[in-house]
């Protein structure tokens, strides 16, 4: 798990990008990865997708409904990233839902995860208090960093619980909204991002949803540690293929080529 | 030594089941809910203003009738409660008139709803007329073709119906996409969950605001039996909001005992079935822990059910609750069972009943109940939306 503190201590404006396991084909995963850390990305997130994703919006939903139509499963996951550290030293964090991890049973999935070499966790419908009271010492036993999100509603005292319970970043969601959402920041997003920024707390801040280009990029990371790319990513996937990924990167950072 | 109690606990827990698994986007929304339900609901003028329209708008109380034939073919005692007669057709509106005053005394502007057969929505859309309020229901597109009429009454009403293209275009989607309005509209926005499903608050408080049902059996039975208790009270379950209305002031009285009916479809293993007590297994659907109907990878199945209002893949946490520790006896019944039923009571009693309900009379057979007990059913809904149904299915 100290991969991702490496990380965010050694890097400024840290670019992490989440990809659909599974898409656009089954057998896709590994060479998604591979591009993406070969084009500069810092950080993944690796989508487990699941049938409900009420947290998403309809690009990552139907990225998620076509990487389950191909085949892709909590099980197939983790046989295509058998032996994936040869190749990727960059953070991999899976993202995903709590029923597929509790139905693969939460201690079999974290020691599969720490087997494979997965640094962190985002399950966003896993709730803080039921994180801490039932789960939280399996997490650690395996040496997974769990990563909470806050959005412009989450009030100050519960980002001090929340940060009281982070080990990596905190993923701060940059509006009320679902994923692939917004277009440009506005003053008031710009607010909040300066808001936690003079918080100063004590783990780093990851900024997530609404971010698609090189300005919004830009505009994140002015006020946190680095930000993620979700939709706009698998939107190009979906148009031009996985041999184009590097040109995306390159276009939201400039600085990387 | 503490009793079990089947009631939810302050976090929302009936058991190990309920709770609220949410995304921390919608944590705002649920934890203004769960901090003001209780205090806005048990206010003298919200109650006040609740049971006039109970009363004036929705028709209640509703009767409890005895069925004379249908007790005399059974060998039992068979009451109906009569929630068929309220207004908008079913037990619905007895929440959405609750949520609509919640929403208001919350100084909400905008109403979201989803449905599945359309009467929660019609339920929603009424009660918004009503107040003035902006209304956008969420419907599958596939419910939106099988479901004409609703979704006309729903337009007349004055609310936008949005279709929900995602997924398998159906109710859990229609409640996917409603949620994510609300995640996107976290301030003006009331969500009205038309069952015991959701995070908490929602499953108490909508078997709160359903629980009239129970409370008005006891002085209709005293009345007519002489006593306040019957020995089986008998609802259908998909969600489970006219079950828990009518198990409501019961739950804790053991010497009542509560049928729950699921529906079969074409048979619990027949592949096309939405008995999710016999074939769910714990899970998260929808901000709730509870027993759903999904594969072995955790990924939430479609049901399959003749009536549209029980092919929901979960059950509330409350009857998940009731299925474990075996408060209640679940029983499935199959389309053709239900259907047989239905009809069966349009011929004994004069009443065509959805056909959600139809399932729950379609039980007498399997629970041989004594001459001398006394069998409440609830008659949650009226058929009339389900004609076409009936027409097809018998070639009327």
């Amino acid at each position: 798990m100290m991969r991702i503190q490496k990380t965010l201590k050694n890097k400024e404006a840290l670019l992490s990008i989440y990809a659909t396991a599974g898409y656009p084909q089954l057998n896709d995963t590994v060479e998604v990865l591979k591009q993406l850390q070969a084009s500069g990305v810092d950080m993944i997130e690796i989508g487990l997708p699941f049938s409900d994703p009420l947290a998403d919006g309809p690009t990552i939903q139907e990225s998620s409904t076509t990487a389950l139509e191909n085949g892709m499963s909590t099980e197939v996951l983790f046989k295509q990233l058998e032996g994936i550290r040869e190749h990727i030293h960059i953070p991999l964090i899976i993202m995903g839902y709590f029923n597929p991890v509790l139905q693969y049973g939460v201690e079999a999935f974290c020691q599969k995860c720490q087997a494979i070499g997965i640094d962190g966790i985002i399950l966003p419908d896993l709730p803080l208090e039921i994180y801490q009271r039932e789960y939280q010492d399996i997490f650690e036993r395996y040496g997974l960093s769990m990563i909470f999100l806050i959005t412009p509603q989450t009030s100050d005292e519960r980002i001090r619980a929340i940060e009281a319970a982070s080990s990596s970043f905190i993923y701060m969601v940059s509006s009320a909204s679902t994923t692939g959402k917004v277009n440009g920041f506005s003053d008031e997003n710009r607010a909040y991002f300066k808001r936690i920024a003079d918080m100063h707390l004590k783990v780093p801040t990851v900024v997530g949803f609404g971010i698609a280009d090189a300005e919004t990029f830009q505009q994140a990371t002015a006020f946190s540690k680095g930000a993620i790319i979700g939709s706009a990513f698998i939107r190009h996937l979906k148009q031009h293929g996985v041999e184009q990924i590097a040109s995306f990167i390159h276009s939201l950072k400039p600085s990387h080529v | 030594m503490k009793q079990v109690s089947y009631h939810a606990d302050e976090q929302g827990f009936y058991g190990e089941f309920g709770g609220a698994f949410i995304p921390e986007m919608l944590y705002p929304n649920t934890e203004e809910l769960r901090k003001s339900y209780l205090e806005i609901t048990s206010r003298p003028e919200f109650q006040k203003e609740f049971k006039a329209l109970l009363k004036d708008y929705v028709g209640r109380p509703t009767p409890l009738f005895y069925a004379s034939r249908l007790s005399e073919k059974y060998q039992t005692k068979i009451y109906l409660k009569r929630e068929d007669l309220c207004h908008t057709g079913a037990h619905k509106v007895n929440n959405t008139i609750g949520q609509i005053l919640l929403a208001k005394a919350l100084g909400k502007k905008r109403i979201i709803a989803e449905t599945g057969a359309g009467q929660h929505g019609v339920a929603t859309a009424t009660v918004c007329a009503l107040m003035g309020i902006e209304c956008v229901v969420y419907m599958g597109a596939l419910d939106i073709k099988r479901q004409a009429p609703n979704v006309a009454r729903m337009k007349l009403l004055g609310a936008t119906v949005r279709a929900a293209e995602s997924g398998s275009k159906t109710l859990k989607d229609a409640t996917n996409e409603a949620i994510r309005d609300w995640i996107n509209n976290p301030v003006d926005t009331h969500y009205i969950i038309g069952s015991v499903v959701g995070p908490h608050p929602y499953p108490d408080m909508v078997a709160r605001f359903q629980s009239v049902i129970s409370e008005e059996i006891g002085s209709q039975l005293m009345e007519k039996e002489g006593r306040e208790l019957p020995d089986y009270v008998i609802a259908c379950v998909g969600g489970g909001s006219n079950a828990a209305g009518i198990y409501y002031h019961y739950l804790d009285r053991p010497e009542v005992k509560l049928v729950a009916v699921e529906a079969a479809g074409k048979g619990v293993d027949s592949g096309h079935s939405a008995a999710t007590s016999a074939l769910g297994k714990v899970g998260i659907i929808h901000g709730s822990k509870t027993l759903l109907m999904q594969t072995g990878d955790g990924q939430i199945t479609e049901p399959y059910s003749i009536s549209a209002g029980l092919d929901y893949p979960g059950v509330g946490p409350m009857h998940a609750h009731l299925f474990t520790s075996k408060r209640a006896q679940f029983i499935s019944i199959t389309d053709e069972k239900a259907m047989e039923a239905g009809r069966e009571l349009a011929a004994l009693e004069g009443i065509i009943p959805a056909i959600e309900t139809s399932h729950a009379f379609a039980v007498f057979e399997t629970l041989k109940c004594k001459k001398e007990d006394v069998v409440v059913v609830n008659l949650s809904g009226r058929g009339d939306k389900d004609l076409q149904t009936y027409i097809d299915y018998f070639e009327l």
